[in-house]
């Protein structure tokens, strides 16, 4: 049966990507244990409304842990205390009753603030954009069962194809590093063999892409704890091996044209 | 009269036909053509991402921060295709006649057809791309049956088909961002269609993030928008899925089809509470092994695990022996609402049936089940809190697919030249009902194999034409109606907020047209929204300003189509005397209480014509002939 918290909310409020924010402080009275966390926001919202106050803005749709929008720092942790959980998937019944709860954006200079709890995360789509696909124009494609796949390679390709692009391993990471996301599509794609073609390209593309935006990786691992899906550290380890390939390849290549 | 542009000949030549008879694009002339995709779900990343490599220039729209966001990814179970590789008897005409039937007789035989002819390419295609589709130890791919389906023809990647898939078309369309070919807008809500001398040519946005209003010219414009399950407020949809791009076609002109046709999906977590944003989905596959009871007497609080065998009332395995716990989807969904409308129904609320796994755990063991269904167990104990390898799971229906929408021809074109439907935002394939496993395989068919041949028959007549500019009338007009709209909100200074109002639709149109529909409660329903709606328009609260990021602005637009929407599906439902798959209306039920169909007066697509505000649709019938499928009763005795 669903109780009742009363919780202290300390959230984030910023007009716009250029204004500065603050804290909002608001006691939320009579919180459902049942509720979701953004259940509990858009509680939160609709007393706001009623009172004359602009609702929070938060980032969010399928409320199934699959879309990756949403997406919050809770008491400094990027989607909360609960391990492999999105946001949206987090419940009020984790929290107890009296907790000050801190609410702040996913934080990255990748990531600017749009509004509020919002973030614009479209420098991930650069780096899908420089090469995380495998080029198979509609209509040109062999009998599916013409390549075959063991197995154990089509489940790791799953592990690091689950990636839901939600940004949390950037926000956990002191660096702002976006190594995971990228080692998860470049895992995801590199070990398939219809991805071996464009394997040393996409790699080079993807990583020096990936550095234009994000930080550098210092292997602190807080991506790997943050990270609603769990995506193993040792799809980073893979992107270094392939990076350091594909850059002696590469090179060999371009001498040789 | 509609016509349907049905190629002539014989069934299974008709697509073959048709591609040979179309006018052609060709390739040099391609890159002279723009063409504006609204979503980038399966079917809008698919379509944009397969037109842009045969050449054509490609504007893709998106509310979504990224294409990837598309409701599409949400997608669990699994897509269909007739590649009959389990050697159990599938062919193209089996999954052409399954999904005729599946769709109680009230889908485009044609089409249908096509869908099955092209939904093998989808797996070639898809696993070019790299879809990491569950595989056997040989490396072949490996097969489930699902849905009720008598073959395995369903394709899965572990419980994520849809984001597996919607990755896949999502990099294609990446891959063409890259090449020049697509621009792609996020943060782009398409709040109108804008059309010249009868043809679309345009549409016009506003900025989610800034909050500006701009519009885009196009030679064609296709929308791939998704379906409109929201207008039920809860729903098994993302929280922000919608019906405005295609109802404010439908207000340029496009005819609207078979709105009364809503699949309520029997498997999803009951409601706690009022707080409660969305219903989620737990995947059909758990009724494989789970079995559905409730107490026999209404009185019985006891613990589930304290009721004896000869007290549960395990209502479908004693009414349907064949089927059991396995009949379709309509007919699992309407018998769980007939016991809990009886005062059976469990939990807090009562408002729920047992999906119990204990006879399961006790043959094969826990650890057989949890690698069956581990994400699924550990999803329902995240949301509920409760262990359902210890206490049944709690499961009711919810609305979850819409069948109907937009009309299209079977070049997928709607009844305005120039604007295409594709995706779930059209009326096509799937009848009154559609089959588990058939969404993707549609979206993705009409994306990736169909659109990408047809919109040249249409745009080949246009060669040389330069796009209407964005200063013409026709879309100064529409600019200035989506900006006063817009503000328009902002002066109501109402008392209540969207949400409520939104809720307050969802409970009339669940209550009167959701799982079981009768004259009495759709005429109340037929008064009571045009009072909500007007209520809503004078009393809504809407805060902040236009020229930034606003969420409630975002979502008034939006419930203000809903509450249109919703009053045209009430009088299709109403209009439609006879019951067929997703539409059941009590008084037209046989003795056994199963769907009763009149295909004497009811075997056509009812496709609704908007005139002007203030006067309803006019109805235009497009009649259904069955040559090949042979109409006969449901029964899953
Ligand atoms: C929980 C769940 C599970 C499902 N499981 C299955 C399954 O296992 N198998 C199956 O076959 N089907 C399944 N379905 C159904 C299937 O997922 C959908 O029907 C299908 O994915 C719809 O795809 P689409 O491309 O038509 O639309 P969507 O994926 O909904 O995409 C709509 C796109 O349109 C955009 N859009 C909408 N309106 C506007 C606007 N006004 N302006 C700008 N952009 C706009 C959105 O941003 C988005 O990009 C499931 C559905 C649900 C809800
Ligand atoms: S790697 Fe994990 S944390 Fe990073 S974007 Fe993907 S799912 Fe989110
Ligand atoms: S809202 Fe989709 S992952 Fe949380």
């Amino acid at each position: 049966m669903s109780r009742m918290l009363q919780l202290k909310l300390r959230i984030w409020r910023q007009g716009g990507p250029a204004s500065r924010g603050s804290f909002l402080d608001v006691d939320a009275h009579d919180i459902p244990t049942d509720a979701s966390f953004l259940e509990m926001l858009d509680i939160v919202n609709e007393r706001l409304l009623e009172d004359g106050i602009e609702p929070v803005v938060f980032a969010h749709d399928c409320r199934e842990g699959i879309c990756g929008t949403c997406g919050l720092m809770i008491n400094g942790r990027a989607h909360g205390p609960e391990l492999g959980t999105a946001t949206c998937q987090l419940h009020m019944r984790k929290f107890k009753d009296g907790d000050e709860i801190v609410i702040e954006p996913f934080r990255a200079a990748a990531f600017p603030v749009v509004r509020d709890l919002m973030v614009d995360r479209r420098a991930f789509d650069r780096i899908i954009e420089a090469g995380g696909y495998i080029s198979a124009p509609t209509g040109t494609a062999p009998d599916a069962n013409e390549i075959l796949i063991p197995k154990d390679v089509a489940d790791f390709s799953m592990d690091a194809a689950q990636c839901i692009g939600c940004g949390a391993c950037v926000a956990a990471c002191p660096n702002s590093a976006a190594q995971l996301f990228t080692a998860a599509k470049l895992g995801h794609l590199n070990v398939l063999p219809q991805g071996q073609p464009e394997r040393w390209r996409r790699t080079e593309a993807m990583v020096e892409t990936m550095e234009q935006y994000f930080g550098s990786c210092t292997n602190h691992g807080e991506c790997h704890t943050a990270c609603p899906k769990e995506i193993s550290l040792d799809f980073i380890a893979l992107l270094n091996r392939d990076y350091i390939k594909a850059k002696t390849k590469n090179r060999r290549l371009a001498s040789q044209a | 009269m509609l016509d349907a542009k049905i190629p002539a000949g014989p069934i299974a030549e008709k697509w073959d036909n048709h591609k040979f008879s179309i006018k052609l694009v060709n390739p040099n002339n391609k890159r002279r053509f723009t063409v504006l995709v609204v979503g980038t779900g399966l079917a809008g990343a698919s379509a944009a991402a397969s037109m842009a490599e045969l050449g054509y220039n490609v504007e893709a729209f998106t509310f979504h921060d990224s294409p990837r966001r598309a409701h599409s990814i949400a997608a669990q179970g699994g897509i269909n295709a007739a590649k009959n590789y389990r050697n159990d008897g599938d062919s193209i005409f089996r999954l052409f006649y399954d999904t005729v039937k599946g769709g109680d007789y009230r889908s485009r035989e044609a089409n249908v057809y096509r869908l099955s002819q092209v939904s093998a390419n989808i797996i070639d295609q898809c696993a070019a791309q790299g879809v990491p589709f569950a595989r056997e130890y040989g490396g072949l791919l490996a097969n489930r049956s699902f849905g009720g389906a008598q073959v395995s023809r369903t394709f899965y990647a572990r419980g994520q088909t849809g984001q597996q898939l919607l990755l896949g078309a999502y990099q294609a369309l990446a891959g063409q961002v890259a090449a020049g070919k697509v621009t792609v807008h996020n943060n782009c809500d398409v709040l109108d269609i804008v059309v010249k001398d009868g043809e679309a040519c345009g549409l016009v946005i506003r900025d989610l993030m800034t909050g500006e209003t701009r519009a885009y010219s196009g030679h064609a414009v296709v929308l791939a928008t998704g379906g409109y399950s929201n207008v039920y407020y809860l729903s098994t949809n993302a929280m922000n899925c919608n019906v405005t791009a295609a109802w404010r076609a439908h207000r340029r002109g496009a005819a609207f089809a078979n709105p009364c046709y809503t699949q309520i999906h029997p498997t999803c977590i009951p409601a706690s509470d009022d707080f409660q944003s969305k219903l989620t989905l737990m995947s059909e596959s758990l009724r494989n092994d789970g079995r559905i009871w409730v107490p026999r007497d209404a009185k019985d609080t006891r613990s589930p695990e304290l009721v004896d065998e000869a007290d549960r009332y395990y209502y479908l395995e004693e009414k349907y022996p064949a089927f059991g716990n396995l009949v379709p989807r309509d007919v699992a969904s309407r018998n769980a609402k007939t016991v809990v409308d009886k005062g059976m129904g469990v939990g807090p609320s009562r408002n729920g049936v047992y999906l119990d796994f204990s006879d399961v755990i006790a043959a094969d063991g826990e650890q057989v089940v949890r690698e069956k269904y581990g994400n699924l167990f550990d999803m329902y104990e995240r949301i509920t809190g409760e262990n359902p390898y210890r206490v049944p799971m709690r499961i009711y229906p919810a609305t979850h697919y819409t069948m109907g929408g937009l009309w299209v021809d079977y070049n997928l074109m709607t009844t305005i030249p120039g604007l295409y439907a594709i995706g779930e935002c059209n009326f096509s394939d799937h009848g009154a009902n559609r089959l588990g496993a058939s969404a993707l395989m549609q979206g993705l068919a009409d994306g990736y194999f169909v659109l990408p041949y047809t919109i040249g028959d249409y745009l080949a007549e246009k060669l040389g034409d330069p796009v209407v500019p964005t200063d013409d009338p026709a879309f100064t007009e529409s600019v200035t109606a989506v900006e006063d709209r817009t503000r328009r909100w902002l002066t109501v200074k109402g008392s209540l907020t969207v949400d409520h109002y939104h809720r307050e639709l969802g409970k009339i149109i669940w209550e009167y047209c959701g799982m079981t529909r009768n004259r009495a409660g759709l005429e109340k329903a037929l008064n009571e929204i045009p009072v909500l709606r007007e209520e809503f328009r004078a009393n809504v609260k809407v805060l902040g300003s236009a020229d930034t990021a606003n969420q409630s602005l975002e979502k008034v637009n939006r419930v203000d189509d809903f509450m249109e929407l919703a009053e045209l599906k009430v009088r299709d439902a109403l209009h439609r005397e006879e019951s067929c798959g997703g539409h059941f209306r009590e008084e037209h039920q046989t003795e056994e209480g199963e769907a009763q169909r009149d295909d004497g007066n009811f075997a056509y697509v009812a496709a609704w014509q908007w005139q002007n505000p203030d006067k309803p649709q006019k109805l235009l019938a497009e009649p259904l002939e069955f040559e090949y499928v042979k109409l006969t009763q449901r029964s899953y005795k």
